[in-house]
């Protein structure tokens, strides 16, 4: 009669291969914000009278503090990674926290902006924008559709910020069903826990998908520090 | 062999049946899953081929409405390039061979390439849905180009939908190969060590990351179009349609090279072994499949010679578009070079090779005429184009594909199929080939336009020529897929290395047990050497 | 394979990089408004390429990676921006 065992299963993760993966959807992310910005150039080039005038239109004030907020959260995540990486779950999950109100700020600021676009009849396909010159319809209808997809992207940004916030406060030790084991290990085995990486205080896979998460709203952040001046400080 | 380890086909884990399989996070059951349904969605595809050519035997409007016949195309189109030829090799073989190839256990990410399965099956039935409800196929065309893709009542925000979530599946293969390759190749296995098969996944999977993307947005801008009324392509409100074309051909100019590129490599893979010799020039080969999906960006506007472009991009687009070609020459020559004085022997795979050899080159050719800006204004949007891309998508892709399958069908199964019903399709295969697309590409070359449901009398006999073509074709690829599915049922059992190649992945059981391999490989050597003809 | 890991960056490093791009924010904004015409548009660009690049090489550890991933990053910008150029050589000679 063979003895029950509890094994444990150390798993070293490859922290650049993520990383790679990483970067390579960072990569799709450029190109597709680049074809808009293609977009944008071309329109641009071809009525640069047109888009400074509506650019004036556009609050540079509210753009200026969504640049900030942006640029402050950036801080914010960078150090909550830096927390964790310093063992500090505890200040690395308020850090975090504190990271997606800055994003649940910058998207209210947005929510204030549309609305009062939309409110004055400037929206995508409406007669009083139709009304207006083709430069001018062009540069509203990019501007909905940039900030629009970038809110979006703002909007993932904050769910998986939030699984991070929940998966930093949680305690690193993990157990995987019994089925995950090989063949051989598995007749005799009872529970399996697992241990990611060599320190029993750092959970390297929490790291690494921290620092991923960092990297996708460090690219939310970069696409608007290109945004921010086009569509604002043209006039 | 008393090696304890199942076959992958018969190891039972987590999940049981059925569920085993579409939960599987094995990169050989996940190849599978692709190869059914890939080969599913390509038989459609040739059905409504079928049905197009047969509408064309007489002229006027019988059969069905021309409203039809427009609607037919598109599905046609949309069908065989996203749902068959895109993700075909690469998701299908790719997944199966890659980590075989390179002596690893799986790919880099497991789950993710479950979910690139999931995520095609779910833009698979967006595609169908648009099909088949609401107001009917789309009937623009598979490029949607403005205005009418903005104007038409047709499903086309679904269809476009549809391909906007394939995208995705596509992306998320490219994302695990580039990882794969370059984190988990075995000891001893450095770059210039992989068989050129993973060297052509790893420049497709770049074209994979940097340019589906594009396509993503242009097709966002479609949707957003028709319900938003944007105006970003509507001259009245300042906008360019032209600029549509050069968002939509960005990515679907080297969208053909996802397509050839693993066909390429493919070929790469079949003509050492059956020669029994070291392929000639391997560090040309590898270089070019870089080169070809590097320049491969450069020349798009060679779709828009037509529409209006300024002449110098006209000029600067028809320059680049000929560099293009120096690379697939490359290979050519250096394919036939490894041939040279080599000990052939034309099993199956070697004869689709030549096939392959054959006709992509008459399609490269052929290309040509495109290329080049004065013939270019003479058989644009006629059947002379038409013959052209299906040389080269299906008499190269197409062919790469059915050459990967009988290649590696006794690996991924442990049988081998029936090789005299396969040369009997092939024969069926290749004259039906000809005779459909090359008499296209005649009657082209005399003015009949595509996408045209009728025509004047005198194109009536070549019309005639191409739909019996059409036929034997048609048969012949049902042929062949039937003897497969024969095989499956009672196919003789074939050994770990049937065709006695010396590439990783005949080193290990056919079919693999679950793990690839019982202990991982270490590699001393090139991937094709061969000494007295057998692996060294 | 164990993650090859460099020694964690000073949170010092972070805050400076932070005053730095609020100070070329504010640079940004105080050059829209001199009317320097035509180029204000390409000061504008360059000050939020400059920007970018703090972000990309700090906050998202880009200087303390190895080199494939720089590489990477300029193959990805390297295909867009000669997207771009090609578009225009249609469009500006129209």
């Amino acid at each position: 009669m063979s003895t029950p065992t509890h094994t444990t299963h150390e798993y070293h993760p490859d922290s650049t291969g993520s990383k790679i993966a990483m970067w390579l959807f960072l990569f799709t992310e450029l190109l597709l914000f680049g074809g808009m910005f293609l977009l944008y150039a071309v329109y641009r080039a071809k009525n640069p009278a047109d888009f400074h005038y509506a650019s004036l239109n556009l609050d540079t004030k509210v753009g200026a503090i969504n640049t900030g907020i942006l640029l402050t959260s950036s801080l914010t995540m960078v150090l909550a990674i830096g927390m964790l990486e310093r063992r500090n779950r505890k200040a690395s999950f308020w850090l975090l926290v504190i990271t997606i109100a800055f994003g649940v700020w910058f998207l209210i600021n947005k929510y204030i902006e549309w609305s009062h676009k939309i409110h004055h009849g400037i929206y995508p396909g409406s007669e009083e924008l139709i009304g207006r010159t083709a430069g001018e319809n062009l540069f509203y209808s990019l501007y909905f559709l940039m900030t629009g997809l970038h809110g979006i992207h703002v909007i993932a940004g904050l769910i998986v910020l939030g699984f991070m916030a929940w998966m930093v406060a949680r305690p690193h030790q993990r157990s995987l069903p019994i089925s995950a084991l090989s063949a051989e290990a598995r007749p005799n085995a009872v529970s399996v826990t697992v241990e990611y990486g060599v320190d029993p205080k750092l959970d390297e896979q929490k790291l690494i998908r921290l620092e991923n998460a960092g990297l996708y709203w460090h690219l939310v952040d970069v696409i608007w520090i290109f945004l921010f001046p086009l569509f604002y400080l043209i006039s | 062999m008393t090696d304890a380890a199942p076959s992958y086909l018969a190891d039972q884990r987590r999940h049981k049946g059925l569920a085993g399989w579409i939960f599987s996070t094995d990169h050989k059951r996940i190849g599978v899953l692709y190869l059914w349904s890939i080969l599913t969605f390509f038989s459609v595809g040739v059905l409504i081929g079928v049905v197009m050519r047969l509408k064309m035997l007489w002229p006027g409007e019988h059969l069905y409405s021309a409203a039809a016949y427009n609607a037919f195309f598109t599905v046609h189109g949309v069908i065989q390039i996203f749902l068959f030829i895109i993700p075909g090799i690469p998701a299908a073989f790719g997944n199966f061979i890659l980590p075989l190839q390179i002596g690893a256990k799986d790919v880099a990410f497991p789950r993710l390439n479950l979910l690139s399965w999931w995520v095609y099956v779910v833009g698979a039935i967006l595609a169908l849905t648009a099909l088949l409800s609401g107001n009917g196929p789309p009937d623009t065309g598979w490029s949607f180009y403005v205005p009418y893709s903005l104007r038409t009542n047709t499903n086309v925000t679904l269809a476009v939908f549809a391909a906007f979530i394939l995208g995705f599946s596509s992306i998320l293969t490219g994302l695990n190969f580039i990882t794969t390759i370059h984190r988990m190749r075995c000891p001893g296995m450095s770059w210039f060590r992989m068989p050129l098969f993973t060297w052509s996944l790893y420049a497709t999977a770049w074209i994979q990351i940097l340019a589906t993307p594009i396509l993503a947005i242009t097709l966002i801008l479609v949707m957003a179009e028709r319900i938003l009324n944007l105006g970003l392509f509507d001259p009245a409100r300042g906008g360019d349609p032209l600029l549509y074309q050069h968002l939509f051909w960005i990515y679907s100019h080297p969208a053909v090279y996802i397509m050839i590129l693993p066909a390429m490599g493919v070929i790469s893979e079949v003509i050492p072994t059956f020669c029994r010799k070291n392929i000639y020039g391997y560090k040309a080969i590898a270089f070019s499949s870089l080169a070809i999906a590097f320049v491969g960006y450069l020349v798009w506007a060679h779709h828009m010679f037509t529409s209006g472009m300024s002449d110098t991009a006209r000029m600067v687009f028809s320059l680049l578009t000929f560099l293009v070609a120096i690379p697939s020459g490359v290979k050519v020559f250096n394919w036939i070079a490894t041939m040279y004085k080599g000990s052939i022997k034309i099993e199956p795979p070697m004869l689709f090779a030549m096939t392959f050899l054959f006709l992509f080159s008459i399609g490269g050719l052929t290309g040509l005429l495109n290329g080049a800006l004065a013939t270019d204004i003479n058989v644009h949007e006629t059947y002379y184009v038409v013959g052209h891309f299906h040389y080269t998508m299906f008499g190269g892709t197409g062919m790469g594909f059915f050459a990967a399958l009988l290649y590696w069908f006794p690996k991924m199964t442990g049988k081998m199929y029936n090789k005299r019903t396969i040369v009997v399709a092939w024969a069926h295969i290749f004259v039906g080939f000809n005779m459909l697309y090359f008499t296209m590409m005649i009657m082209g070359w005399m003015g009949m336009p595509r996408r045209y449901y009728s025509y004047p009398p005198e194109f009536h006999t070549y019309h005639v020529v191409a739909t019996i073509g059409s036929w034997l074709l048609a048969i012949g690829v049902f042929m062949f897929l039937g003897a497969f599915i024969a095989a499956l049922r009672k196919g003789q059992p074939a050994t770990a290395n049937p065709w006695e190649s010396a590439t990783l992945e005949w080193q290990t059981p056919s079919p693999p047990p679950t793990e690839n391999f019982h202990d991982i490989p270490t590699v001393t050597g090139g991937p094709y050497e061969y000494k007295g003809g057998h692996p060294a | 394979m164990s993650s090859e890991k460099h020694p964690p960056i000073s949170l010092g490093t972070y805050l400076m990089v932070w005053l730095a791009l609020l100070a070329l924010t504010a640079l940004t904004i105080t050059a829209a408004s001199l009317h320097f015409g035509r180029w204000s548009v390409l000061a504008a660009i360059i000050i939020a390429t400059i920007k970018g690049t703090l972000v990309l090489m700090y906050f998202m550890h880009l200087r303390y990676e190895d080199r494939v991933f720089k590489i990477m990053l300029l193959l990805a910008l390297f295909t867009l921006a000669v997207i771009m150029l090609l578009t225009f050589v249609d469009v500006l000679l129209r």
